[in-house]
């Protein structure tokens, strides 16, 4: 009883009842959810697989995003530094037909996430140093960003037909599953180290939570806001590679599409206040793979992409309301007054 | 002696667990400056808020001309002729000082704002105040003093009887400072009444008539000022007899301050906080920062903290003279700092007592060099144990501790840096009488027994007494006296603030 | 000389002055580069094409103006055309009711953001940003392909031109002067408009004037409401059709038309005349690239991103130095 307790008031509670309700509704309706099946070459493949794999650079991008909103920022130009770092891989590797490499595959990737992260420094010099809000400093690359894309790929769709750029969306071959799983759960361990073996994540809260605090206590808070900035850049730039690997092009318009918005999403739903202070990778990483599925789930409806935002918008505004500490008092107060009104009435009744 | 304006009788306000104020009588009569006066959480500001209807009060009755007067927001105040100006102008800086004046009673002409009338008026009424000023320009164009005349025209547009300036002249040099006086005189002239908290005597002395103290909550009593010497204002504000004062008792156990100096400042100042402070501090010492709230101690021990960066002398460490120009520099130096106010500059609410605890050593040690959990337990752990600090577990959040836990481990926070100085701003304030005695004890060991310096800031002179080697006195944001061993006593630190003569 | 440079640096006309320069001069060099501009019509298609730009910016600019803002304007400008073309095609509304409805479902939308951003102090960036998704998807919902507008009377409307002499305007055009205008007396001159720009100078003195605050706050995101739909008809008038991607990425150019023409993002300081040299620059920059023919679309909006910077990073400087500034002058206004 008292472990079902602590579990209903942790973080992760709502990422994974909603997960869990997304799942049993899916493998009610959906036939065949549940089946992983073998490949004849090795490879396994199902449902469940899809969504892991589809959610892969949703997680990165949440990842990214959860410190950012730690610090009570926010960054809304990842969807369009995807569409940058898609577009600079792209370009680099090339969409010639007989598909051989412009550029070695591994100095494009490196280019890619390079440019992601020189992104996320431009964000973080806007808000750290300048001290720009962070909606307006990331707004500027949110749209400028697709230009930039834009112009990288001069307004066309760069396919490339490099073999080995697939692999990054899809499976290596003799491995079971496709690689940007690998990815993303590296990219989790890697955050999972970083948090273990440096104090960042302890100053990142502290910024989060009393800024004045934290300064007083000897933090470098300008330097923190900077760090996560830059952090979710890359983030940004390698879900760029897996964004456009899946397509084997770069779509400067649509890579990368509303992907802040379920960015902000999953880190939301995964317990951390958007007001910033205490934050959470597991429920961050849960929160995504959630929002996939919820996606899946639409899809699956017969719900089309284009439409799928106003479900999303939805949760935003209800999670909000939720996570309200005005909204909470106003519950309380209500509830007292309901309390006393029973209390008044049972009184009453006594009399 | 002029009607009687304002009459306020047994006023008592009750927060969770606090008496605020308990019974206390304030009366204000046409034409009288009337100041109100007392030490922190002696009650000034709740009265205040009970009158300007901030706080509902919670007994007691307001009689304004003789009606009793329920104000429940500011603006019910406002409308019952009750106006506030306070420390930090409550204007807006990008509208003019026209509009300023007038937002939210503006003229109108044919259902339009009409800007000639506005101007005009706001500035003919402040030539009245002898403040001849272009009223289109925005207020932001104008000084704190200038701002401040601006909302008492404003509150005297909205015909206020009873005009309370709270703190009006603590960012004013001395002319603005008269010239804010000028015009509160001719207000008085005028017939008006003025409320008029300060913390500066001198300028009490200056302007006020009457004077009305408090103490914890409760009336000390009403007095005119021509017939209450300083002295005995201090004593009464600060609860001590002047004679009893004389013969209290000095604690033996004081710490040997050793001859090595650790740090020097020469002539430190920063412009408008602070002017011209001198002071040494030696190894092993426990040096006092008295005087009276606002009257500079916060801000000195900021400097020597890198909070502000100094626009004036120097600061030697060790010999060495040093720029500090972060709390980073200055903690490279081993000093630490405590802050006044906990709330905001002390505890991370939402961490754990763990966590506040090895914060300052971790962002000294860098980013990179994490602490391990385990060695984190341990330093947790004795602190914990050494300071005594009353926890569930080293996992609690730091904001479900009481105060004095809170301010124990800050002090913990500050103590894992293994620090030379350690810089104790208030740290008595708003916590319970048995951990006060702990704190006070505590930083005489850390200097008697590690040879620390500390500085001891608080706004209770016998707690000063107890502690400190060396006291620095301190009066309008300068150094006025320093007293040491066999001179250190309430007495002589009333004496020097008063103005050497009594 | 450096005095009246400071004064004029500190004064909060300065990012208009110099916008008004940049205009100048951009259409100086576009009538030195192309023959074309010296049209007098070149200069009103900047009406004519920005109609609804202007309109957005201007709501946008009394979401700016309390400090708050609104990300939501170009999606409810999309799903007012969708509104609109799928009431004049498949039903049989009215023109005049097609587009009340419209305008009433704007400040509906309005002020339920303003409700719940005031109501439960939520940040207004993600509630907008959440309404930009709610009515794009919205949108779609309603049609996922384009659908014309081909009723008879509408379709005039759009191709009515206001003969000025000189050359003509549109209906569109007119309507956007009309906000302007409208715009800058209620800003100018009425008690709710200077609340706004009191709360946005500092909420909690407003509050403690005594100025309704959280009636104005809901008020001004409704208005924003409005002027998105209103922009909405602005648009539909020069496109004739309603889409889903219709005004995709508007928030910026709009907030970029706002902050060029001197608004400042902490709120508090805005101009409306500012505003509509802010669209006009744009204006003129897609103009060059349509006369230049060979640059691209993206062009703009890295240019208008640029540009957005370059004041963003202005006004983060003269508010940094504005103490400075101004404390100087303010001494010697004192000592007069």
């Amino acid at each position: 009883m008292g472990k079902l307790k602590e579990f209903t008031s942790s973080s992760l509670f709502l990422p994974v009842v909603a997960l869990a309700v997304l799942l049993v509704f899916n493998a009610i309706f959906v036939d065949g959810f549940l089946t992983i099946q073998m490949t004849e070459d090795g490879r396994l493949y199902g449902r469940l697989i899809d969504i892991l794999t589809r959610s892969s650079s949703l997680v990165i991008l949440a990842l990214g995003m959860t410190f950012v909103i730690a610090t009570s920022g926010i960054d809304i130009s990842v969807g369009a530094v995807v569409a940058i770092s898609a577009a600079v891989v792209c370009n680099l590797i090339g969409g010639r037909g007989d598909g051989v490499a412009e550029t070695p595959m591994a100095l494009a990737m490196l280019a890619a996430v390079g440019v992601g992260i020189l992104c996320g420094v431009w964000n973080g010099f806007l808000v750290s140093k300048l001290k720009i809000q962070a909606v307006v400093a990331t707004l500027i690359l949110m749209t400028a960003g697709r230009g930039i894309a834009q112009l990288m790929t001069e307004g066309q769709i760069i396919t490339v037909y490099y073999k080995p750029f697939a692999y990054i969306g899809g499976t290596i071959p003799g491995n079971i599953l496709p690689t940007n799983i690998f990815i993303a759960a590296a990219m989790v361990l890697l955050v999972v180290f970083i948090m273990k073996k440096t104090s960042i994540g302890l100053f990142v809260q502290s910024v989060g939570i009393n800024p004045t605090a934290s300064r007083f206590a000897g933090i470098n808070v300008t330097m923190v806001i900077f760090l996560v900035y830059a952090f979710s850049g890359f983030c940004a730039g390698v879900s760029g590679l897996i964004e456009s690997s899946l397509i084997r092009a770069a779509d400067a318009n649509n890579a990368g599409l509303n992907m802040e918005m379920d960015a902000i999403l999953a880190v939301a739903l995964g317990g951390t206040l958007l007001s910033g202070g205490k934050f959470y990778v597991g429920g961050s990483v849960i929160g995504a793979i959630t929002i996939q599925t919820l996606t899946t789930t639409m899809y699956a409806l017969g719900v089309s992409a284009d439409q799928l935002p106003v479900v999303k918008a939805i949760a935003v505004v209800i999670i909000c309301l939720i996570q309200s500490k005005k909204a909470q008092e106003m519950f309380d107060k209500w509830k007292a007054k309901r309390a006393g009104d029973q209390g008044l009435e049972k009184a009453v009744e006594k009399a | 002696m002029g009607k009687v304006l304002l009459e306020m009788r047994q006023i008592d306000k009750v927060f969770p667990g606090v008496r605020a104020l308990s019974k206390v009588d304030f009366t204000l009569r046409e034409g009288e400056i009337h100041s109100l006066m007392g030490e922190n959480g002696a009650g000034k500001s709740t009265l205040v808020k009970v009158l300007t209807g901030v706080y509902p009060r919670d007994g007691g009755t307001v009689t304004m001309e003789g009606k009793e007067i329920f104000p429940r927001t500011p603006k019910e105040a406002q409308e019952c002729g009750i106006s506030t100006v306070y420390q930090e102008v409550n204007l807006c800086a990008n509208l003019t000082v026209a509009e300023n004046i007038f937002i939210g009673r503006e003229p109108r002409k044919y259902g339009f704002i009409d800007w000639k009338t506005i101007n005009h008026r706001a500035a003919e009424l402040l030539h009245t105040l002898n403040v001849d000023i272009d009223v289109t320009k925005t207020l932001d164009h104008y000084s704190v003093a200038i701002q401040q005349m601006i909302a008492i025209a404003r509150s005297i547009d909205v015909s206020a009887k009873i005009l309370i300036l709270d703190e009006p002249t603590s960012s004013l040099d001395e002319e603005e400072t008269q010239r804010l006086f000028k015009i509160v005189r001719k207000l008085k002239d005028q017939g008006m009444g003025i409320i008029f908290i300060s913390h500066f005597l001198e300028q009490i002395y200056d302007l006020c008539d009457r004077i009305t103290i408090l103490r914890n909550g409760e009336l000390v009593g009403a007095y005119d000022v021509a017939t209450l010497p300083k002295l005995d204002l201090i004593a009464k504000m600060v609860g001590k007899d002047v004679s009893a004062v004389r013969d209290m008792e000095v604690a033996a156990e004081k710490s040997q301050p050793s001859d090595e100096v650790f740090l020097s400042a020469e002539h430190i100042g920063a412009t408008g906080q602070i002017f011209d402070v001198d002071l040494k501090i030696h190894k092993g010492e426990v040096l006092g920062f008295a005087g009276l709230l606002g009257s500079g101690r916060t801000e000195t021990a900021e400097l020597l903290f890198g909070v502000h960066p100094i626009s004036q002398g120097e600061i030697k460490i060790n010999g060495k003279k040093l720029d500090l120009k972060d709390p980073m520099t200055a903690m490279e130096q081993k000093i630490a700092f405590c802050p006044e106010d906990r709330k905001v500059a002390g505890i991370i609410g939402d961490l754990s007592v763990r966590e506040n605890i090895i914060l300052a050593m971790q962002a000294k040690d860098g980013i990179l060099k994490h602490i391990p959990y385990k060695e984190q337990v341990k330093i947790a752990d004795d602190c914990i144990k050494l300071l005594s600090i009353k926890v569930s577990s080293r996992e609690q959040l730091i904001k479900n501790l009481s105060g004095g836990n809170q301010q124990k481990v800050i002090i913990a926070r500050w103590l894992a840096t293994q620090p030379e100085l350690l810089i104790l701003d208030e740290p008595t304030r708003g916590i319970d009488v048995g951990t006060k005695t702990e704190i006070q004890k505590m930083a005489v060991a850390l200097a008697k027994k590690r040879g620390m310096s500390v500085i001891f800031i608080s706004s209770e002179m016998d707690e000063m007494v107890r502690t400190c080697t060396k006291l620095i006195v301190m009066r309008d944001r300068r150094k006025v006296a320093e007293l040491e061993n066999d001179e250190i006593s309430s007495e002589n630190v009333m004496k020097a603030i008063a103005g050497g003569a009594a | 000389m450096k005095h009246y440079l400071n004064q004029l640096v500190a004064s909060q006309y300065f990012s208009f002055v110099v916008t008004v320069l940049l205009f100048v001069i951009l259409y100086a060099a576009g009538i030195m580069t192309y023959k074309g501009f010296m049209r007098p019509q070149v200069f009103l298609n900047l009406f004519i094409d920005n109609a609804a730009l202007i309109i957005v910016t201007v709501g946008i600019t009394f979401t700016l103006l309390i400090g708050g803002i609104d990300l939501s304007v170009g999606a409810v400008l999309a799903l007012c055309c969708m509104v609109l073309a799928y009431l004049l095609e498949f039903t049989t509304v009215p023109v005049g009711l097609a587009i009340l409805i419209i305008l009433l479902m704007g400040i509906g939308f309005g002020a339920l953001q303003g409700y719940i951003i005031t109501k439960f102090d939520l940040q207004p960036f993600i509630i907008t940003l959440a309404g930009m998704f709610f009515c794009r998807g919205l949108t779609a919902v309603i049609s996922r392909d384009t659908i014309s507008i081909t009723n008879p009377f509408y379709v005039e409307l759009a191709s009515t031109r206001i003969q000025l002499g000189v050359g003509f305007i549109s209906v569109g055009a007119v309507i956007a002067l009309l906000t302007l205008l409208i715009a800058a007396i209620v800003l100018g001159y009425t008690k709710f408009g200077r609340t706004v720009f009191a709360i946005g100078g500092n909420e909690s003195s407003a509050s403690l004037m005594g100025l309704p605050v959280f009636r104005t706050k809901v008020m001004v995101y409704t208005i924003s409401g409005f002027c998105s739909a209103l922009a909405g008809v602005a648009y539909s008038l020069i496109m004739l059709t309603g889409y889903n991607l219709h005004g995709l990425g508007m928030e910026m150019d709009a907030i970029a038309s706002s902050v060029i023409g001197g608004t400042l993002l902490t709120g508090g300081v805005g101009f409306i005349p500012g505003t509509l040299f802010g669209v006009l620059i744009q204006g003129v920059i897609l103009t060059f690239i349509t006369f230049q023919g060979t640059l691209s679309a993206w062009w703009t909006k890295i240019v208008v991103g640029a540009l957005l910077c370059v004041f963003i990073v202005m006004q983060a400087f003269i508010t940094e130095h504005k103490s400075k500034l101004s404390s100087k002058s303010s001494m010697e206004s004192a000592s007069k």
